[in-house]
């Protein structure tokens, strides 16, 4: 993409510049669909029909909340930190953003083909904790702080397993690299790195049930770190009113939320790179190509979205200490076990 | 007596405790916290001012009022006994029928009037629809209080039944003025006791699946269980009543321990909190009895339905109601626990006053004593399963 995007335009600042906005024009739209689908299967869930005017069955309902959102005003609390208020929710949209440099979307497209692509997403989606605290802390708001405090330490526990899981795919695929580590899997479902990878038989038999464990734990931790029910306690509403958000209004509220869902697409993305094969096909040659490399790549995405919306509308939400306790007492100790036996199985 | 409740106070931070890597101490100060009167789990305009150490509350104080109008000054001031009803709809606007019931019983027991049997049916039918009602409305929002969304909407799908059957009845949906003294204000309308008997058949299975996504649930108990735990002293030294004494394994009803009505025509029982899922009297206790207590609400209804008699609907009272010179107290269990009215008469058309002991109130003013020591989110889980009406509280 990087090639042809420099052989059209030339080599300047502008293939750059295009090149990063690239993952915008996912974002934008894939955030339309998916508050949509949210509000519809949830609605489908609890015996409504969610908004049914606004186009077919309300499809474009949330565009009309966009146009809302973006004529509303944009308040600031008089006690409020100015400057930290402002720059909180794009400090949040820039980490989110920044991880969809290496998302391999397609064997075609990657935004930066970095060979430490697991490891700089891990790190500069860190960031958005910074804007959450930011946020906390400048809404001079005591629960704008508590929310954000929570925030904080529910993301930086949280990123332990999601470590030590991803950890357990790049022990298999022996890669940092996402597109290598996709590439890794070609040739079918029973390649994927949920099954083993395309290792011997005993093998990949032996190493079924770690990379299963793995792959739950980075789900289960994945919502945990974009703030979702059962974990969303940062913005928990019949505790702290809104959270960190609370005293957001209009378009930096929307960004918060636009970064979100972004990061629940982030998440997806990387379970479905690091354990689904990424952008392969289910059935190694057949449907496969850098264009049907990106429908298979968005359809995990967005099967593991269903899945996060699904679990938002069923389960009640933790308390801080049951959430502590899941982290250091039950994930990481499993997560331990798993890279111990999957090493000892690679070593084999 | 129990054993004194030990509270832990270790996860308070003592003064001095935190030391920086240069070996300075800390300041660690207390923060007092505002909930409400706007906040989503306060469950109406209830204020509390919250000391908080951390997450760990250490104390709580009920700020009551901001719903007052004055019902019981309005109600000196009425032309008749009548006329008071409407306002005691709208003490507890979950539960109108109890009210009006306790208000009516009152006001007939002072007359020493006597109401027709299908009265005294219609009358149970009635206030076990509401019971159930009000139940399904503290179970959905507790699931809110919790972070489960989905049953509350579950829940009040089917209290939009009952009310359909409210409106078919009296055209009013949430304030009725349908319990009359001396009987009820026009007759059960035709194909009503068919649709009740639909309802029960319906509602039977729902409980089921509440159960199935709330009750059982392993986060749900995770939240409630062990959490603001009554004991059974503290609870009858508190007055606490309803669910809130019963979840504490007090076995106690007004239905069944000072009848009124017909109720001891019927089979039913009486469900206490057990500690199942953790000590007898915690969270989850009164949120059971509640959910218990609507299939018992259920039993009635379907032998209610099966022996309602045919009759007058009205007692033959006089147009001007006057009681003698005197006074009474008559209780009765409304959905929240027991519900008082004190009625002073003076010979004249009007009550020369009305006390009415709210159970919401007095229930709510055990809140501190039960959540100190707990976590922020406890408290949430604390209010919502002490199920509060403010219109009663404040009155």
């Amino acid at each position: 993409m990087e090639e042809l995007l420099t052989s059209l335009i030339g080599e300047n600042i502008l293939a750059y510049v295009v090149l990063a906005a690239l993952p915008l024009l996912f974002i934008l739209p894939y955030a339309l669909v998916t508050v949509w689908l949210e509000m519809k299967v949830s609605a489908h869930m609890q015996d409504r029909v969610a908004y049914m005017y606004t186009g077919w069955h309300g499809i474009a309902q949330p565009i009309a909340d966009i146009l809302k959102l973006l004529q509303k005003e944009n308040t600031v609390p008089t006690a409020a930190d100015r400057t930290l208020y402002w720059l909180a929710p794009f400090l949040v949209f820039i980490g989110m953003y920044a991880g969809f440099a290496a998302i391999p979307f397609s064997v075609a497209y990657i935004g930066s083909n970095i060979d430490l692509g697991v490891f700089y997403i891990i790190a500069v989606s860190s960031l958005t904790v910074i804007g959450i605290l930011m946020a906390g802390w400048a809404s001079n708001n005591k629960w704008s702080l508590f929310g954000a405090m929570r925030s904080v330490a529910q993301i930086v526990s949280y990123e332990i397993p999601i470590a030590l899981a991803v950890l357990i795919a790049v022990m298999i695929t022996q890669s940092l690299n996402l597109q290598e580590i996709a590439k890794f899997q070609e040739g079918g479902i029973q390649n994927w790195v949920l099954f083993g990878g395309p290792l011997p038989l005993t093998q990949k038999l032996l190493l079924l049930p770690f990379t299963f464990t793995a792959f739950l734990i980075l789900f289960i931790a994945g919502i945990a770190e974009v703030n979702r029910t059962p974990f969303d306690l940062p913005e928990a509403e019949s505790e702290l009113v809104q959270g960190y958000n609370t005293e957001y209004s209009g378009m930096k509220f929307a960004i918060f939320y636009l970064a979100e869902y972004a990061n629940m697409f982030l998440v997806s993305a990387i379970t479905a790179t690091l354990f689904l094969g990424g952008w392969n096909s289910p059935f190694g040659d057949f449907l496969s190509g850098p264009v049907w490399g990106l429908v298979w790549f968005i359809s995990k995405g967005m099967f593991f979205i269903f899945l996060q919306i699904w679990i938002r509308w069923t389960l009640p939400r933790l308390r801080v200490d049951q959430l502590m306790y899941t982290s250091w007492k039950v994930l990481t100790p499993f997560l331990f076990v798993c890279i111990f036996a999957v090493g000892l199985i690679l070593i084999l | 007596m129990s054993e004194p409740r030990v509270l832990p106070t270790d996860y308070v931070t003592k003064p001095g405790e935190f030391k920086t890597s240069t070996g300075k101490t800390l300041r660690t100060d207390e923060m007092i916290i505002n909930m409400g009167p706007q906040h989503p789990s306060t469950h109406g305009v209830l204020r509390l001012e919250v000391v908080l150490d951390g997450e760990i509350v250490v104390d709580v104080i009920p700020h009551i009022g901001y719903l007052h109008r004055c019902f019981e000054k309005h109600a000196e001031h009425m032309a008749n006994y009548q006329q008071v009803i409407p306002y005691v709809d709208r003490m507890d606007y979950l539960a109108s029928m109890n009210n009006d019931w306790g208000y009516a019983l009152a006001v007939e027991r002072l007359m020493k009037i006597e109401v027709p049997p299908r009265v005294e049916y219609i009358r149970v039918i009635m206030a076990e629809l509401n019971r159930i009602a009000s139940h399904l409305i503290a179970i959905g929002t507790y699931g809110i209080d919790m972070g489960a969304f989905t049953p509350f909407l579950w829940c009040f799908r089917d209290r939009e039944r009952i009310l359909d059957l409210f409106e078919m009845t009296c055209g009013a949906r949430l304030l009725y003025n349908y319990i009359w003294v001396g009987g009820v204000s026009h007759d059960l309308p035709l194909g009503f006791i068919d649709k009740a008997k639909d309802f029960c058949s319906y509602f039977r299975p729902k409980i089921k699946e509440l159960n199935d996504v709330l009750s059982y649930n392993e986060i749900f108990i995770k939240r409630t269980a062990h959490v603001g735990v009554l004991p059974k002293d503290v609870a009858i030294n508190y007055a606490c009543s309803g669910p809130m004494l019963r979840g504490s394994g007090v076995d106690w009803d007004l239905r069944r321990d000072d009848p009124y009505g017909v109720y001891d025509k019927f089979e039913w029982g009486v469900e206490i909190g057990k500690g199942e899922k953790g000590t007898v009297g915690d969270c989850w206790d009164r949120y059971m009895v509640r959910v218990r207590e609507m299939e018992q609400s259920l039993k009635i209804i379907e032998q209610a339905l099966a022996g309602i008699p045919e009759g007058n609907v009205q007692s033959a009272i006089p147009k001007r109601i006057r009681p003698e010179q005197g006074e009474i107290y008559v209780r009765t269990e409304s959905p929240r626990g027991e519900l008082g009215f004190f009625i002073m008469s003076d010979g004249t058309a009007s009550p020369y006053r009305v006390k009415a002991r709210s159970p919401a109130f007095v229930n709510l003013s055990v809140l501190p004593e039960i959540s100190r020591g707990g976590m922020l989110a406890d408290l949430v889980a604390i209010v919502g399963s002490v199920d509060i009406v403010l219109g009663e509280v404040d009155r």
